[in-house]
């Protein structure tokens, strides 16, 4: 018996929530009094996932696999779920394990409960805590299955060194045709690019900005602080901006350590998909913006004097601390 | 095509969100309800295979008597028959049960949901319904094209989009993409005439296990004051020395 976590990697590299997974499930071993197994699907390096407090890997190595497939990702990890015989499988909040969850629950019959953000309160019962209602509440959902599946919200946990020694054990999952029903044509995604769902610095603008022209700034901003851009529904809306960009309850979810609003008055649909960010900074001319309510930080003052400002001085930030 | 959009019956965006009963019960007082974003984003895509393949649209929910106004109103969009499974919406996967059921009795060729419900964010009910019918599944679809029972769908992912080729039956969970804001419609005082006579069948739902149950809810603690500050210097001095995040 052992708890099973997933552990993503994108062209062989673990991500970051990969390791956050780990130290989370870690966290769950030690109140069940167990270890920790990670499934890592064509992953390299997995020595790494020893750090983080597992003591066994289990490798697929499958060319099938090299394209994200969710209906055969998640017969792969109910595999090795019952193969460890877990009680408590973990996974993270990242749009393919968003796509894998539901199939992995009903796969494996067990209760499932996403944007979980601490341990349980309790094993027995099981009794564990996750956001709701766009982050505004949490509630506590009693899990009454044998299996139980742990969707991690991003950021929240934390990624907790704990060095385990540990043991990699080859894995080959039994697929069928029927797992390849869905199949991936072509991916389409920007290179080089820091992504909202990975970044820990999001800065995003708003209709403040007047025009599409001006946000040569907003994106030298993100530059400087190895950040992603993002934008407001109103600017996808205009064209400004591809939509990609747009982060609010509409539009993509962020979970940043920290936000940038710039020329953003916060509405309340923005704010219901930006709230998880841990440090929230608003730059906007307007006092009476919402988004001030909702800030840490702000200054209430022109975009197109601050940030310029603002880039300067993060440059001179950066080299005085390199 | 037969196709069966699941709507949720959710508290409208800007509602205060409280608990009664010992917390733990949300508080419907004052709450106006709408449909979900995500399945209205669905709804419309589904408005729009009516109108050019000529295909049928029924709307199902799960939820009690009070539900009715929101299918009523996506009758009024332009569904042309809607269902009401007369139970309330305990958690995700009873859901998906009762609404696999109903996939399972009209023989749907496409189901149609939305990525996440605003109030409880579950993001699983339609991958569920896909896992528990046997039919292909896309999540959070950005667009989809069908011909014949041949499928191209694309998805978000994390830093772009992904076009996926398969094959009906299919369940997607739809988001805005699925078609634009902009398409979205208000229902006109005809299609509101019509939406009163046309067929709302309610039925009892089927015995399940429960897999998981909200015993109580909590409100973060609230958030001290915005600190402003009126130059770059002393914001990075705070972003770097007490927020620690640069």
């Amino acid at each position: 018996m052992s708890v099973l976590v997933y552990t993503e990697s994108e062209e062989g590299r673990f991500k970051k929530i990969a390791f956050e997974a780990v130290s989370y499930a870690k966290g769950i071993a030690d109140m069940l009094g167990t270890s920790v197994t990670a499934i890592s699907i064509n992953g390299n390096n997995t020595d790494q996932l020893g750090k983080y407090g597992a003591s066994k890997v289990l490798q697929v190595s499958n060319d099938q696999l090299q394209s994200f497939n969710a209906s055969a990702y998640a017969d792969t990890i109910a595999q090795a779920a019952k193969r460890e015989a877990s009680p408590v499988v973990i996974i993270s909040s990242s749009a393919n394990s968003k796509y894998l969850a539901p199939l992995l629950a009903v796969n494996m019959e067990a209760g499932f409960v996403p944007n979980v953000t601490e341990l349980p309160t309790s094993t027995s019962p099981f009794k564990i805590s996750s956001t709701v209602f766009s982050n505004k509440a949490f509630a506590t959902t009693e899990i009454t299955t044998e299996t139980k599946l742990i969707g991690l919200a991003k950021n929240a946990f934390g990624v907790l060194e704990n060095d385990t020694s540990l043991t990699t054990e080859a894995f080959s999952p039994s697929l069928s045709e029927n797992d390849f029903n869905t199949k991936v044509a072509s991916i389409e995604k920007a290179k080089d690019k820091v992504t909202i769902a990975d970044a820990d610095i999001v800065v995003s603008a708003g209709r403040g900005m007047k025009g599409p022209e001006n946000w040569g700034m907003i994106e030298e901003l993100a530059e400087v602080l190895g950040a992603a851009t993002a934008c407001s529904k109103p600017v996808s809306d205009l064209g400004w901006r591809p939509h990609g960009e747009h982060v609010g309850q509409t539009g993509k979810p962020v979970s940043s350590n920290l936000y940038i609003a710039i020329g953003i008055s916060g509405a309340i649909q923005h704010l219901a998909g930006v709230n998880s960010s841990k440090v929230k900074v608003v730059i906007n001319n307007d006092p009476e913006a919402p988004f001030f309510k909702a800030a840490d930080y702000g200054i209430v003052g022109d975009a197109f004097e601050f940030v310029p400002l603002l880039i300067e001085k993060l440059k001179e930030f950066k080299t005085n601390n390199a | 095509m037969k196709i069966l959009v699941c709507i949720s019956h959710v508290p409208d965006t800007t509602s205060r969100i409280n608990f009664t009963e010992g917390n733990s019960k949300f508080d419907t007082n004052g709450v106006q309800f709408v449909i979900n974003p995500n399945d209205e984003f669905g709804l419309t895509r589904a408005m729009w295979f009516k109108e050019k393949q000529g295909a049928t649209v029924h709307v199902v929910n799960v939820g009690g008597p009070e539900t009715e106004p929101t299918l009523r109103k996506a009758l009024a969009i332009g569904a042309d028959e809607a269902i009401r499974v007369n139970a309330p919406a305990t958690d995700g996967f009873y859901v998906a049960k009762q609404l696999a059921n109903i996939a399972n009795e009209g023989e749907y060729d496409l189901i149609i949901g939305g990525r996440e419900s605003i109030d409880y964010n579950g993001g699983m009910v339609p991958g569920m319904i896909a896992k528990l019918t046997g039919a292909n599944f896309v999540n959070m679809c950005i667009n989809i094209e069908v011909e014949g029972t041949n499928v191209t769908a694309a998805r978000e992912i994390d830093g772009g989009n992904e076009i996926i080729n398969t094959s009906l039956p299919l369940v997607v969970a739809g988001q805005k993409g699925i078609v634009e804001e902009s398409d979205l419609r208000i229902p006109n005082m005809r299609g509101i005439m019509q939406a009163r006579s046309k067929p709302l069948k309610v039925k009892e739902p089927i015995d399940t296990n429960i897999e998981t149950k909200i015993t109580g809810f909590s409100k973060p603690d609230s958030k001290g004051a915005v600190k402003l500050v009126d130059n770059v210097d002393e914001l990075i001095n705070l972003l770097h020395n007490e927020a620690k995040v640069i």
